[in-house]
């Protein structure tokens, strides 16, 4: 198939032009700077300090917050939060999404209807403010049970879990439409019905034959999620309701820099540094994202 | 297409009920009441307080008694905002929220269909690609960012706008702006796909032969079709037009229902967070009905569901 992942597939993608390197560049820079950036800054960054909002300098290139820290480390330990989050839901959502449009999309008729439906219904119901709720209704009773299960350096990061986990359980929608069309279309085709003749078994027909015609479909759909979970965390972090102080997310820290922004006194680059960051990241993610659509994306022939 | 209705009515109270109980529940069981900030109260006089508020009786009690007062359209008190009633705090901010969301509506869907039938007549051209990397950019930055920045410059630095409040019409410019940003780029780039999709067709063609001149045929003849995928969209498009206002509403303090609702979670507000949601949800039910009932219209391809 002309949509399979191979070499050429590689070669169709570098083949889109200067922007997808650039793209593929600039994230793996982010990435590297997440995981390396905050080990290889000195020890004093690390650390409060009585310089408060001091602007920009070569001691502190992205400048110092409120508490005298220093803005690149936090920016950097920011971005394992938010990458982290932003690939744990997505991987969920892909999970999710790509389980429940395989058996709506082979199981057909009125179960296919009724899934469908149902997700229908969830895209018309305010998700994200629904999720609010659950948050706070569920936090404290994560803290308790991870406690108990005798994770107690999990228990720092529950916040992060139950967003990982309640960020996976609503972006699933996208991803089960598409695999479900790409299902439909597909389990007319001959090999299927030649595959089933046989008398193969319903699993092994969508494990062995459905799943891997599907890989190019979900790998694009999954480039796509990543940056809607790294932006819905990112949501509820700026309203105070993600990751808490002492920890920080690209959010949290755009929080802050927002209230920074006054008529008083602009701390601008409390704003500006994350959001720079944030933004090349998103746009890096997309961008990949819809060059990957044009290779792969069986839908999308030009 | 009267059953059709009716039978998506009966669907939308199914799901608000659904959705009412879940709030309902998910509230009650959070980590303590509304009363817990008080200092030192008396037990009777807690015991007082939660008669006054609705919050006395088992979580069951309170749910069959909140559900009957609902059918009577009361919502309930605040716990918050001791000597008003939701339905007041809600009729206060509705207004504005509404306002804010219905001019960022039209901004988004005008602007974006225009500027995606531009990029699409330009194929090819710079112009083109420029649109698209910058619908692109919109996409990727959001809103609590592209906020504070326009504040930065065009409030702070240019002074040409107030920084935020909800007064005369300058002060609407830079939240709508900031709240349809994203969507105007999402809907161009839908109209774009699917009107140079349609523009290769033979109908498109035909009118081309016939002499038309060529914003006449994008206009009128490729427009009335490439205009259903947005037509689809315009659903989730209220939804996420909702859930933004929340935070434009934070950003700019602007008096809309998005700042109660986030501090009814803060202060586990219970009647004040459920009302906003049930208004969210009928809001964006209602909107979604509309889009359907208008849909197999506009498309006359389309069969109506039965």
């Amino acid at each position: 198939m002309s949509n399979a992942i191979d070499k050429s597939a590689w070669q169709r993608l570098m083949a889109k032009g200067g922007a997808t390197r650039i793209s593929l560049i600039a994230l793996a820079l982010v990435v590297l700077a997440a995981v390396f950036g905050p080990m290889l800054l000195p020890g004093a960054a690390r650390e409060l300090s009585a310089d408060q909002f001091a602007a920009p300098s070569w001691a502190h290139p992205f400048g110092t917050d409120l508490h005298g820290q220093d803005m690149l480390y936090r920016v950097l330990t920011g971005a394992r939060v938010s990458l982290t989050v932003g690939l744990a839901g997505a991987l969920i959502a892909f999970f999710i999404g790509t389980a429940y449009g395989l058996v709506a999309g082979y199981a057909g008729g009125k179960t296919d209807g009724a899934m469908m439906r149902f997700v229908e219904i969830l895209y018309a119901v305010p998700r994200l403010i629904i999720l609010l709720i659950a948050i706070n209704a569920f936090d404290s009773r994560m803290k308790a049970w991870l406690a108990a299960l005798g994770a107690p350096d999990l228990v720092n990061y529950s916040r992060i879990v139950i967003l990982i986990l309640s960020l996976g359980l609503i972006e699933w929608l996208t991803m089960a439409r598409i695999v479900r069309g790409q299902v439909l279309a597909l389990k007319s085709q001959q090999f299927v019905l030649a595959a089933r003749s046989l008398g193969q078994s319903h699993r092994k027909i969508l494990t062995r034959h459905l799943l891997p015609n599907l890989v190019g479909v979900v790998i694009v759909y999954l480039t796509l999620t990543v940056p809607a979970v790294i932006l819905d965390e990112s949501f509820l972090s700026f309203l105070g309701l993600g990751i808490q102080a002492p920890q920080a997310s690209w959010g949290s820290l755009l929080a802050d820099g927002a209230q920074a922004i006054n008529p008083v006194k602009s701390y601008w680059w409390l704003l500006v540094f994350p959001a720079a960051v944030m933004s090349v990241t998103l746009l890096a993610l997309n961008f990949l994202g819809d060059a990957l659509r044009d290779v792969l994306d069986p839908r999308e022939k030009k | 297409m009267l059953t059709f209705v009716l039978r998506r009515f009966a669907s939308m109270l199914l799901v608000l009920f659904c959705v009412v109980s879940a709030t309902f529940f998910l509230m009650r069981s959070a980590p303590g009441g509304p009363f817990d900030r008080e200092r030192e109260l008396m037990p009777q006089a807690k015991h007082a307080l939660e008669v006054k508020f609705h919050y006395d009786g088992t979580p069951w009690q309170q749910y069959t008694a909140y559900m009957g007062r609902l059918l009577h359209g009361d919502l309930g008190p605040s716990t918050r905002y001791r000597n008003r009633t939701v339905n007041e705090l809600l009729a206060q901010t509705l207004p504005v929220s509404a306002a804010l969301g219905a001019v960022a509506f039209v901004l988004a869907t005008v602007g974006g269909v225009m500027l995606g039938g531009w990029a699409a007549a330009r194929r090819g051209t710079p112009g083109e690609t420029g649109a698209m990397l910058a619908s692109l950019l919109a996409i990727s930055v959001p809103t609590f960012v592209t906020g504070p920045l326009l504040i930065l410059v065009f409030a702070l630095h240019l002074g040409w706008l107030p920084v935020g409040g909800w007064g005369s019409p300058t002060s609407w410019i830079l939240p709508a702006l900031t709240l349809a940003g994203p969507y105007v780029a999402y809907i161009a780039r839908l109209t774009r796909t699917s009107m140079l999709e349609v523009l290769g067709q033979d109908y498109i063609r035909t009118a081309r032969a016939k002499g038309l001149a060529e914003w006449k045929v994008v206009s009128q003849h490729a427009a009335k079709v490439a205009i259903l995928p947005v037509v689809s969209f315009l659903g989730p498009l209220a939804a996420n037009l909702l859930t933004g206002s929340i935070v434009i509403e934070t950003i700019f303090n602007i008096p809309g229902a998005g700042g109660f609702f986030v501090n009814s979670i803060l202060n586990n507000d219970g009647f004040l967070l459920e009302g906003v949601t049930i208004v969210y949800c009928v809001l964006l039910m209602g909107l979604n009905l509309l889009v359907d009932i208008a849909y197999p219209w506009l498309d006359r391809r389309i069969k109506s569901h039965e």
